[in-house]
């Protein structure tokens, strides 16, 4: 709950830090209230917790492990952009944007109530549209706030027409309450509706196909740090959230629910990767490899595995993430520099910056799964509880979409040592950037080596 | 304890020698790697005659899920390591003066010797897998940065095929793991929950490991990635490949598949054999038709690798130590092949068998030292492949002779491609491109006279060798 408070507190105090002049050392304290929030998370873990109003809430261990995680992706996204939002827009209103928006995400992982699910999405999603739209000379940033504006909207109304039907047959929003009436009571239809509206409502945010047409262009419309925010802290919140309702809710209808998650992984993990491997933009292929990751994502709420997938689900979002912020960060200078996003613009960058290549060498493994990365552990622990849960089929089309976007991630690196057209200006990396770069390269590794650092927070 | 320090030299000096001036970067990483081959031999010499996993080292790693970072090694490990240290200096060594090698490509080297010694230690299944694709990464590098004109296209279908295998091979290791008795990655009890499990579920098992290691190999039909990646990688990445990385795949068999699961390997072991006697006898027919001397080599090591994946899929103790010290041959002649295919190339500017020949007269020393390699590898009898040759069908034949004799066909469509090759190149006219054929460099030599050395030390005493991995050879297939 401390979570919550903070962040409002320091969403508020960024808002007014443009009227009180205060511009210059705001960041500063935008990092030390993320680590306060993370610090006092932490110290809610072992102090049981008890929910809060009248059960709206429920700081679990993962509610608590979702919000650190964010936290830490946030604390990292903010060194990121940093540079841009001072630099190019007014930093002060689009910070506190972000910091209301992680208050949104929070409450979707610690939601015990659908209608708070539904004001922690709502709260998430305004600020990144808002957001998207940022870049307000750019006509294709326009385009992407506006679209995604229509497309949340759509979802949100799918959302809350489940939600609707899910109460009228148990006659509670409070997720145990829905649980115990769908196991005692006879009423599968209306229920087995309401679940399947819920589940497109939520397919939609986490963009997993067929719901998934407004995430590309939004992706690359959006300026590339509000990109990374919305293929990292978005995307985790929208997980967190996707499994807690699916796992305290409606366990025991699984066997409907999980045949149509079946054909919806199936179909994204195949669309996505096969379209990443024709872009030329690498800013549209990671947007589509979000997508597929998604989809992997997925796997691990098919085959529900108790605590474990919850697990799997967080150790694979924060890690994701964290190998998402380091090659947007270095799609962020490759293209201010040169000003392309595409394949050719990386052309040359072991020679002008072995530090930058190396990087994004380690961060293209991560996300196609390599090891000794984190990325592979991931997408292992997925696969295994997958296995362990009669999943074996999926897992074996999983693995032949994860060697279709070796593919994809391998043409960076390719890229990377290709001797270049002509030649290409040094970039210089700041202080800031270089930090966390090194912050995130020495995360995919160390948590690909340990993952039990993670495993253990639920 | 042993066994980790051999893992953490390489390692440490991988990592060290990025940061050593770029002068010194071959000198540093040959001491360091012999550092290592010099432990590696004395732990050789005190080998116990035993069954048993020596020198062993067990650390809880991922605990949550039975996961340990356990290493040792038994008899057939220790070949093995001793293999890979023996000839990772040498291939170090090889790097001529007139080629400039940053540091980072002998780091990327000593990185692989550490990921292949691993592969041959770990006693954990998960460990294994990781040691197993951590030994790609740096192959790959190699290859992709020091490689020929095609490398990108080339080199990306050998990451692609080869992770493919190994990922089939992650799906069959965690089916064993989640049907141990207590959710563990221990490498005994992986055999047993193998073992435990019924024919048809074991036959898919089978296919798993069989797409990994059959890739790794390569297998006939798996070997397309081969001679295109050997061709256009560097020399180094080339021996690698063929002296050490393809040993992974045979290694694989022997250490999975034979203790693990025997109900299919009496089903299905007979497809397999057949799948690379097939591969034997056709990359031996191509191997003849060609003209591109690297080519030829590489073809001649699928006919050979063929052959030893057929002794050991028969699953008795002869076809296997036959593999056993018919791996450690085929990495020495295959090394010195290829490095001599290297001088070739650098002296004459030619891969092209035809427009070479007379070296015999110009260079007489590399002459001997062709020729000797050549009688290694066409199995004459006092060198070092005739042991192994002999021991493989020995037990091919135990399990079907018709197997043999086709199988056998090799040792004769060996000798046509090499004797065809040695004449065509050594003997005869000198060419335009052979006239000014210089003799080999104190450095080449340095780099040849091990491996001839070891030709004819394997060829005489192979019982060294063979004795050390005897009773871990029979342990492993009495199922224990």
């Amino acid at each position: 709950m401390i979570t919550l408070i903070i962040l409002s507190g320091l969403g508020i105090l960024t808002l007014f830090a443009q009227i009180l002049r205060f511009r210059k050392g705001l960041f500063p304290v935008i990092l030390v209230g993320l680590a306060a929030a993370f610090y006092f998370t932490s110290a809610d873990y072992n102090s049981n917790p008890q929910p809060w109003f009248s059960s709206m809430l429920d700081f679990n261990h993962y509610a608590i492990a979702f919000s650190r995680s964010i936290i830490i992706i946030a604390f990292l996204w903010f060194m990121m952009a940093r540079n841009y939002f001072l630099q190019e827009t007014s930093a002060t209103d689009h910070f506190a944007l972000v910091i209301f928006s992680l208050v949104g995400a929070v409450s979707m992982v610690s939601y015990n109530n659908l209608t708070m699910l539904f004001l922690g999405i709502e709260i998430l999603s305004l600020s990144a549209y808002v957001l998207a739209a940022s870049d307000k000379g750019n006509i294709l940033s326009n385009e992407a706030g506006f679209k995604y504006f229509l497309m949340g909207s759509f979802a949100t109304g799918f959302l809350l027409f489940g939600i609707t039907l899910i109460y009228g047959v148990s006659g509670s929003f409070d997720l145990h309450t829905i649980q115990q009436s769908i196991a005692t009571h006879q009423q599968p239809g209306m229920v087995l509706i309401g679940i399947l509206l819920l589940l497109v409502g939520l397919c939609f945010k986490a963009s997993l196909v067929p719901f998934h047409f407004w995430a590309p262009d939004v992706y690359d419309g959006a300026p590339t740090p509000v990109t990374a925010y919305m293929a990292t802290v978005v995307k985790t919140a929208a997980f967190g959230a996707f499994f807690r309702l699916f796992y305290i809710c409606f366990p025991d209808m699984i066997s409907q629910w999980a045949n149509v998650l079946w054909w919806i992984v199936v179909l994204t993990l195949f669309i996505a990767n096969i379209t990443a491997v024709r872009q030329n933009s690498v800013k549209r292929m990671l947007a589509y490899s979000s997508i597929a990751h998604a989809g992997y994502l997925a796997i691990a709420i098919v085959s529900m595995n108790g605590d474990a997938s919850g697990r799997a689900i967080l150790y694979y979002t924060l890690t994701y993430s964290i190998s998402t912020i380091t090659a947007f960060t270095v799609l962020y200078m490759v293209a201010r520099n040169s000003g392309r996003e595409d394949f050719g613009a990386f052309e040359g960058l072991a020679k002008t910056n072995p530090f930058l290549s190396f990087v994004m060498v380690v961060a293209m493994l991560s996300l196609a799964g390599i090891p000794p990365t984190a990325g592979f552990f991931g997408k292992y622990y997925i696969f295994q509880n997958a296995i362990a849960t009669h999943n074996t089929g999926l897992v074996l089309l999983a693995v032949i979409a994860a060697l279709i976007g070796v593919f994809y991630y391998f043409r960076v690196i390719i890229a990377v040592y290709f001797k270049p057209e002509q030649s290409s200006i040094p970039i210089t990396v700041g202080g800031l950037h270089r930090t966390v770069l090194f912050i995130t390269t020495l995360l995919t590794i160390l948590l690909g080596l340990f993952p039990d650092l993670i495993l253990q927070w639920i | 304890m042993q066994t980790a320090i051999l893992i953490l030299i390489p390692l440490i000096a991988a990592i060290a020698q990025l940061f050593v001036p770029r002068k010194y970067g071959k000198r540093f990483a040959i001491t360091a790697s012999l550092i290592t081959f010099v432990l590696c031999l004395v732990t050789f010499l005190q080998f116990p005659t035993s069954g048993d996993y020596q020198y062993v080292t067990n650390i809880p790693w991922i605990a949550s899920l039975g996961i340990n970072f356990k290493i040792g090694m038994d008899g057939i490990s220790m070949l093995m390591v001793l293999l890979t240290t023996f000839l990772v200096p040498l291939i170090i060594l090889s790097v001529v003066q007139s080629e400039t090698r940053t540091p980072v490509f002998y780091s990327l080297i000593l990185f692989m010797e550490m990921a292949l010694i691993g592969v041959f230690v770990s006693l954990d299944g998960f460990l294994f897998y990781i040691f197993w694709e951590l030994a790609l990464i740096p192959i790959y590098f190699i290859c992709l940065l020091w490689g020929g004109e095609h490398r990108v296209r080339v080199t990306l279908k050998f990451f692609i095929y080869t992770l493919a295998g190994s990922l089939f091979m992650l799906v069959a290791l965690v089916y064993l793991y989640l049907h141990t008795a207590s959710h563990t990655f221990e490498i005994g009890e992986l055999y047993r929950a193998g073992r435990s499990l019924d024919a048809p579920t074991q036959g898919i098992l089978f296919l798993f490991f069989f797409l990994a290691f059959g890739i790794k190999m390569p297998v006939f039909p798996l070997h397309t990635w081969q001679p295109d990646t050997y061709t256009e990688a560097p020399t180094q990445g080339t021996m690698l490949l063929s002296g050490i990385m393809l040993k992974m795949g045979i290694y694989g068999v022997i250490r999975w598949i034979l203790p693990t699961l025997p109900l299919a390997l009496s089903q299905y072991g007979d497809y397999a054999m057949w799948l690379a006697i097939i591969g034997v006898i056709y990359a031996s027919i191509i191997a003849i038709t060609r003209s591109d001397i690297k080519r030829l080599i590489a073809y001649s090591s699928i006919a050979h690798v063929g052959l030893i994946a057929a002794g050991v899929f028969a699953g008795n103790a002869i076809g296997v130590q036959g593999g056993i010290i018919q791996m450690l041959s085929h990495g020495i002649n295959v090394v010195g092949l290829f490095f001599i295919v290297d001088i070739l190339q650098r002296r004459t500017n030619t891969r092209k068998i035809g427009s070479m020949g007379g070296i015999r007269q110009q260079a007489p020393f590399f002459a001997t030292a062709f020729l000797i390699l050549t009688l290694g590898a066409v199995a004459l009898p006092l060198t070092d492949g005739f042991v192994g040759e002999f021991l493989l069908i020995n037990g091919i034949y135990i399990y079907k002779p018709v197997m043999a004799v086709v199988g056998g066909f090799t040792i004769i469509l060996g000798a046509v491609y090499m004797f065809r090759t040695y004449q065509r190149t050594t003997l005869g006219e000198t060419s335009v491109e052979t006239e000014k054929f210089l003799d080999l460099t104190p450095n080449e030599k340095a780099v040849l006279i091990p491996l001839l050395i070891m030709v004819i030390v394997i060829g005489i005493w192979p019982n060294i060798f063979l004795k050390v991995s005897e009773p871990a050879v029979t342990k492993l297939l009495s199922g224990n």
